[in-house]
């Protein structure tokens, strides 16, 4: 069985800053893969590297099988980003954001999905609103949507609750569970703890551009009885 | 729960991510013509209003009263500035804003990329390039005596300066950089190239000078195809015109090949 994400021995430096330090990992399809570690550690660079924005001096990254560099089109393909930071183009509305990100991924025709994303995003009421006059939790939402708008096999969420209220949240983990439900391979980063000990079945620590621990998020807990999964990661980190 | 619309087929795909960035990338500056289209019209006018009220009546530039002639070089000029402003302002905003992450992230290739890009900044010369001349051509009496120079220098023109504008936008990291490469390259390339002038009415010196600026090629033939008379050939202008063409959009898509500056 294909791996829906295989990292063999990645390396990148920026300028004299090592951010990756031969990292490698596997994440089977249909997992529920959190990637935690403080500041710095190079998650968003690991992503990135996934997503091809980053390209890595060495080693291998590949997306169901297809290779983020030589096969990058089908990768692509396969793959949907939430990114860390608030972007939007100040340009158009959401609707027509959207429509536009689909077209980008050869999809032409999208409403009928469009709809049902901004429905459980609940951003039907803001479909013509331009992304100017959105408040960030809608922002963020819109980030969220437009990474699903070609219904990718793996979803990559990079921190995607950072300040957003307690009710998005909720939704927003209530239709990524639907997703992960129905086989989408799901990677989270997140500063918040208690939301990876809740729905990721594995978590992979990172300190230094380097894996530390990769275990099930039972054995994790397992391993430090009686500990949160904070305790867990400090303790971790400590080692 | 339902699936995307229509999938298509590897070239389909292709072909539709190369349009919609193309169609976005024409409504991002067709929201704001007024400021994209209309101003450089007014700017224009205001040029051929105050040079041609003053000149009109003491200049006469290859047997053409001045503000006959003058209308060419300031259609020509804006055709340029507006292609080479539509792909710089446009990569720059979305490098600085982080937004250039939605183009990155598709499947989309660096050749479907450029040709987005450099068809939508010439859509936006050409768009203004019209309205100059829909705007001025009431004030002097205008021939047409070669359409297809005219198309083809236009063209070439907006392609030119559209690829010129992506590798501004790709290089610069801020505004400011941005602004240099605009005022201290492509105004001085546009203004001293016979715009306003023929280059034989200046010192030897800067007449030679004047031959190793490509606009001035792009100017004299555009030219032309108005009044059929110009300083060179136009066979030889457009061949000039093209082997520049043919330099920078190579060099445009060996730097969206490696992802430089917009991949780490």
């Amino acid at each position: 069985m294909v791996a829906a994400v295989s990292i063999v021995d990645v390396v990148k430096h920026f300028g004299a800053l090592q951010a990756l330090a031969g990292v490698s990992l596997e994440i089977a399809e249909g997992e529920f893969f959190g990637l935690l570690g403080p500041n710095g550690a190079g998650k968003t660079t690991l992503i990135s590297s996934l997503a091809g924005l980053v390209r890595p001096d060495s080693g291998m990254l590949k997306v169901l099988g297809h290779d983020v560099v030589r096969d990058f089109r089908e990768a692509r393909r396969s793959l949907g980003v939430v990114p860390q930071e608030l972007v939007f183009d100040p340009f158009f509305n959401v609707r027509e954001t959207l429509r536009i990100q689909s077209g980008y991924f050869g999809i032409r025709k999208n409403d009928d999905w469009i709809d049902e994303i901004l429905e459980n995003l609940d951003l039907t009421g803001k479909a013509d609103v331009n992304m100017r006059r959105l408040s960030g939790g809608m922002k963020r939402r819109v980030l969220v949507a437009q990474a699903l708008v070609h219904k990718p096999p793996v979803i990559v969420l990079d921190e995607p609750t950072a300040g957003v209220d307690v009710e998005l949240r909720q939704g927003l983990w209530q239709f990524i569970r639907r997703l992960n439900g129905e086989g989408h391979t799901i990677i989270l980063t997140t500063h918040y703890l208690e939301e990876a000990e809740a729905l990721c079945n594995r978590i992979a620590l990172m300190k230094q551009g380097r894996v530390v621990a990769l275990d099930t998020t039972a054995n994790l807990m397992a391993a430090h009885p009686g500990a949160s999964l904070e305790e867990v990661f400090v303790r971790t980190l400590q080692q | 729960m339902s699936g995307p619309g229509q999938r298509a087929s590897a070239w389909e795909a292709q072909l539709t991510g190369f349009l919609t960035l193309f169609y976005k990338e024409f409504l991002r500056f067709w929201k704001v013509s007024f400021q994209t289209v209309a101003a450089p019209v007014l700017t224009a006018l205001l040029y051929l209003l105050i040079f041609g009220h003053v000149l009109d009546e003491h200049v006469t530039v290859h047997g053409v009263r001045y503000t006959s002639f003058l209308i060419p070089g300031l259609v020509m000029m804006q055709v340029l500035q507006n292609a080479f402003a539509n792909s710089s302002s446009s990569l720059i905003q979305a490098k600085i804003t982080g937004s250039i992450v939605f183009v990155l992230l598709p499947p989309i290739s660096y050749g479907a990329f450029f040709l987005a890009y450099v068809l939508a900044a010439m859509v936006r010369g050409l768009l203004v390039g019209v309205g100059v001349l829909l705007a001025t051509v009431w004030f002097a009496e205008l021939r047409v005596e070669a359409p297809l120079w005219i198309l083809a220098f236009s063209l070439f023109g907006g392609a030119l300066f559209g690829a010129l504008g992506m590798i501004a936008g790709i290089w610069s990291e801020k505004f400011d950089q941005l602004a240099a490469f605009q005022n201290f390259l492509i105004m001085p390339l546009t203004m001293l190239s016979g715009v306003f002038y023929s280059i034989y009415t200046l010192p030897s010196f800067w007449q030679g000078l004047s031959h190793y600026n490509p606009v001035f090629y792009l100017i004299d033939g555009f030219r032309y195809g108005f009044f059929g008379v110009s300083d060179m050939a136009p066979q030889y202008s457009l061949a000039v015109v093209v082997a520049c063409f043919a330099a920078v959009a190579a060099l445009t898509l060996n730097l969206l090949k490696r992802g430089w500056k917009l991949r780490a």
